[in-house]
């Protein structure tokens, strides 16, 4: 098996990811998506990095995760924020604002 | 281990583990999109992340592999499950599309932006694999720890203010100041008897239901479940057991086969349905 797979691999994860924050609704499934997405790049990156035969690819996706922790805490708290005053946890109803 | 990396084709047990593991890994993403309840699409997801994690530690990033496991399923998808169950429990997913046509224009402009991936990464010339047997040599760990500290040391401390800023910020986001006084039991109690509604405590569950589980709505008088006595969590998610009419009907199935031996008069059975299918 060629290695190449990995990356064809980590583009279907990352079109699939892509998909699902179009067609979701619900704000946690969305950004359960986005993660998918990170993940699929984090796999292309360590890919590359055995490609060339080098550990900068490898300490990108370190960083990548470590941005994506970060990232996943305000995403979260920005969405129990949400749904706190607007009590729905849909992206639909959060069109306006300000309530 | 090190000659296999450095092969332009991998080993005969790499190839099994990736079509093996990379099928697990299609299918929970997939999952994680097209699963109804968030519950189960982060589980899903967690599979996902589970196989990458191998995937990661096939490709020689041994420390990677395991941060994934750590931090990702670990650390990440925990929060998001305690946000699932903090949030998610009464949000349903609407089904009503706000702009028309919507969900099949996501899927076909998903599908071309996979074809042009796919199409991108096959037209690349990638023929060459060093592998990294070389830079693994002194042990992987050591290896991106003598990058990190010392080419990437600047990122490296960029990245602790943001993670001290995420923190602040995520505190920030969720505190709520109170804005008034609490409310003292006695105020509590008086606002109930002006009110007018339900003085007493709620009715307990399973009462008469000859099943005392909490999911079983005990029964009126009159044999009909009272949906009052479950708690609401339940009878928002659709989770309320009704047991009561199929033991009635077993009930009545009986008696009337008592009957049918004593060569009585039929009478004629009447099935008890329940009550959201009665009311239809």
């Amino acid at each position: 098996m060629n290695p190449v797979n990995y990356l064809y691999l980590a583009a279907l994860l990352f079109t699939i990811g892509a998909t699902g924050v179009l067609i979701r609704r619900n704000a946690i499934v969305v950004f359960m998506c986005i993660e998918l997405m990170l993940n699929a790049c984090n796999l292309a990156f360590v890919v590359f990095s055995r490609m060339h035969g080098n550990l900068d690819g490898q300490i990108i996706a370190f960083f990548t995760m470590v941005v994506a922790a970060a990232e996943v805490v305000v995403g979260l708290a920005i969405i129990v924020s949400l749904f706190r005053s607007r009590h729905s946890a849909s992206v639909d109803d959060a069109s306006l604002m300000k309530l | 281990m090190s000659a296999q990396l450095a092969a332009y084709s991998t080993s005969t047990g790499e190839a099994f583990q990736f079509w093996v593991l990379g099928s697990v890994a299609l299918i929970g993403a997939l999952c994680t999109v097209f699963m109804k309840k968030a519950v189960h699409s982060a589980l899903c997801l967690a599979g996902t992340m589970i196989v990458l994690a191998v995937f990661y530690l096939a490709n020689g990033a041994y420390f990677l592999g395991i941060v994934q496991i750590v931090v990702y399923t670990g650390a990440i998808m925990m929060l998001f499950l305690f946000v699932v169950m903090l949030v998610g429990v009464t949000a349903a997913d609407s089904l009503k599309e706000t702009i028309k046509g919507q969900r099949w224009l996501a899927l076909v402009s998903g599908l071309g932006f996979g074809i042009l991936l796919l199409a991108g990464i096959g037209n690349a010339s990638l023929t060459e694999f060093d592998g990294l047997g070389q830079a693994n040599a002194n042990g992987n760990v050591q290896g991106i720890a003598a990058l990190l500290f010392t080419k990437y040391v600047f990122a490296f401390e960029i990245t602790g203010a943001l993670l001290i800023t995420a923190a602040v910020g995520a505190m920030v986001l969720t505190h709520r100041e109170r804005t008034e006084r609490a409310k003292t039991q006695r105020e509590l109690a008086e606002q109930r008897v002006r009110e007018g509604k339900h003085l007493p405590p709620l009715p307990a569950p399973g009462v008469y239901a000859r099943h005392n589980a909490v999911d079983i709505a005990g029964l009126l008088p009159d044999g009909t479940p009272s949906e009052l006595t479950v708690s609401k969590t339940l009878r928002e998610r659709g989770q309320i057991r009704d047991v009561s009419t199929e033991a009635l009907n077993d009930l009545r199935a009986l008696e009337q086969r008592a009957e049918e031996r004593l060569e009585r008069t039929e009478v004629v059975p009447a099935t008890f349905r329940r009550t959201e299918e009665a009311s239809k």
